[in-house]
């Protein structure tokens, strides 16, 4: 395996080639154009043979994603922000067809205002499409999830579509030293695309998008949440597999020195990694802390996220996405985990980092420094506050 | 009809059966009713050719009644009629009058 020196951009076009599906529809948006741009140089320099449809607009771009998914073909497309939240509407269409397409999404902020840079808020208005949403922490995971992205959503007890997450610029533009797989290997791991009910099969006419009204429409949607159900387990067997190929091990979640924590942090993404450093910080002067970073967030695998925290004193949340009028959203699943589990960690949420704000270690500092206040006793000021916020 | 159970359909709401669409009958949705005057008629066939459903029926190469388990009273057919001396062959009427 040869260690590269590249952005996420590059890695998760360089996962694109190596998978080669046979229907890409795009339309560029900062952070996402730039792996779209790899990719195309790919179909130019004929290095893969998808028929790459350059579309007037994100909607049109998911439009013919689903187009071609029905048809019967592997798909893939990739956005970010502006662009996902142009698409929503086909979002849901994607998912209740239950088409497999494959998206990474370079997450921004939303407008307005305007900023081009990296935060949560694009995936989290997007949660409840019914796709399947992986996040990743750096690059390498970026790449590695875009590859298993394939296995997991067109299984055959799943057949969904799926987001796979990674910051905008910290990961997408960032140079990092990381590996990839032999093409060969990937193509075999990815394997040959199963149709299911492909609408091209013209011995078999069928017909997608019926009318479904009020005596069946809610049985269609009960459907749907059982498939979800299923995501879970194959999320486990595929990570499993792709393990013994790479020999990087994945989880639903990462935990970082948890198990005989006091003390934890739950965050997202390319932020564990600055905080795991800071961890080690407060380890060594003996505050036990320790951290978990969600990868699999839809499904949520409420069961096991709450298993690995129930025992700690104290639980920050943070999110670099807001829910306007009410918690963030990783911060509403942690407490409805922590809650079923009749789990008893005192729980604070913070936001960071919005439109690309850096997230510092002096703020994972500060968090801590407040957990372990309230693992000792220290009544909450607010449950909900802003991290690195003027004022 | 026992209609089915959420795990007995098929994923993606797919519909598998080839001309299911028979089976649902849309004539219910009708508010006017369009009335074939058969003395009007030359036999142009527009009204076959504009009708968005297949709510005309054809008795060989001509015209025939309405099939009014499918036709959703759009009217079209009445307003692209040309009719004969002035005349109308297909009128709309209230349905239910």
């Amino acid at each position: 395996m040869a260690k590269v020196a590249v952005t996420g951009n590059s890695a998760v076009a360089n996962a694109l080639r190596q998978v080669n599906p046979d229907v890409c529809a795009a339309y560029p948006i900062t952070p996402a154009t730039d792996l779209m741009q790899q990719f195309s140089s790919y179909v130019s320099d004929g290095k893969v043979d998808t028929e790459l449809v350059l579309v007037e607009s994100e909607h049109s771009a998911m439009s013919a994603c689903i187009g071609a998914a029905a048809g019967g073909g592997r798909v893939s497309t990739a956005t970010s922000s502006q662009g996902l939240a142009l698409m929503w509407e086909m979002l849901h269409i994607a998912s209740g067809m239950s088409l497999p397409i494959i998206m990474p999404v370079v997450n921004r902020a939303l407008s307005a205002p305007l900023n081009i840079h990296g935060d949560h808020s694009d995936a989290m208005y997007s949660r409840d499409t019914g796709w399947i949403q992986l996040w990743s922490e750096n690059a390498q995971e970026a790449y590695d999830n875009t590859i298993m992205a394939y296995r997991i959503a067109e299984h055959k007890d799943i057949r969904l579509p799926i987001m796979v997450n990674m910051d905008g610029f910290i990961i997408s533009h960032s140079i990092e030293t990381m590996e990839y797989l032999e093409d060969d290997k990937v193509k075999n791991f990815v394997g040959k695309f199963e149709r299911v009910n492909p609408l091209l099969d013209l011995e078999n006419p069928k017909s997608f998008g019926p009318l479904i009204l009020t005596d069946y429409y809610h049985e269609y949607k009960r459907l749907q949440h059982e498939i979800m159900g299923r995501v879970k387990g194959v999320v486990n067997s595929v990570t499993d597999e792709y393990a013994k190929l790479s020999g990087r091990q994945y989880g639903l979640f990462d935990s970082y020195r948890l198990e005989d924590a006091e003390v934890g942090i739950v965050v997202l993404g390319s932020a564990a990694g600055t905080t795991k450093d800071v961890i080690d910080e407060y380890r060594d002067k003996g505050i036990k802390a320790g951290l978990l970073r969600p990868r699999l967030f839809r499904p949520f695998p409420f069961g096991e996220v709450a298993d690995a925290l129930k025992h700690l004193k104290a639980v920050a949340v943070l999110d670099r996405a807001d829910s306007f009028g009410s918690y963030g959203p990783v911060f509403m699943e942690i407490s409805s985990a922590l809650y079923q589990a009749g789990g008893q960690p005192k729980m604070i949420n913070k936001i960071y980092g919005l439109g690309g704000r850096d997230y510092m270690p002096s703020q994972a500092a500060e968090v801590i420094e407040e957990l372990n206040d309230i693992a000792q006793g220290g009544a909450i000021k607010l449950v909900k506050d802003y991290l690195g916020v003027r004022g | 009809m026992s209609l089915k159970k959420w795990n007995e359909l098929t994923p993606g709401a797919i519909v598998l059966e080839a001309g299911s669409s028979r089976k649902f009958k849309t004539g219910s949705w009708r508010a006017q009713r369009p009335v074939w005057k058969e003395e009007n008629c030359i036999q142009c066939l527009f009204c076959w050719m504009y009708c968005p459903d297949m709510s005309i029926k054809m008795d060989g190469e001509k015209r025939a009644d309405f099939d009014y388990e499918y036709c959703k009273g759009c009217g079209i057919c009445a307003l692209e009629c040309p009719g004969k001396k002035g005349q109308k062959a297909i009128v709309m009427e209230e349905e239910g009058k």
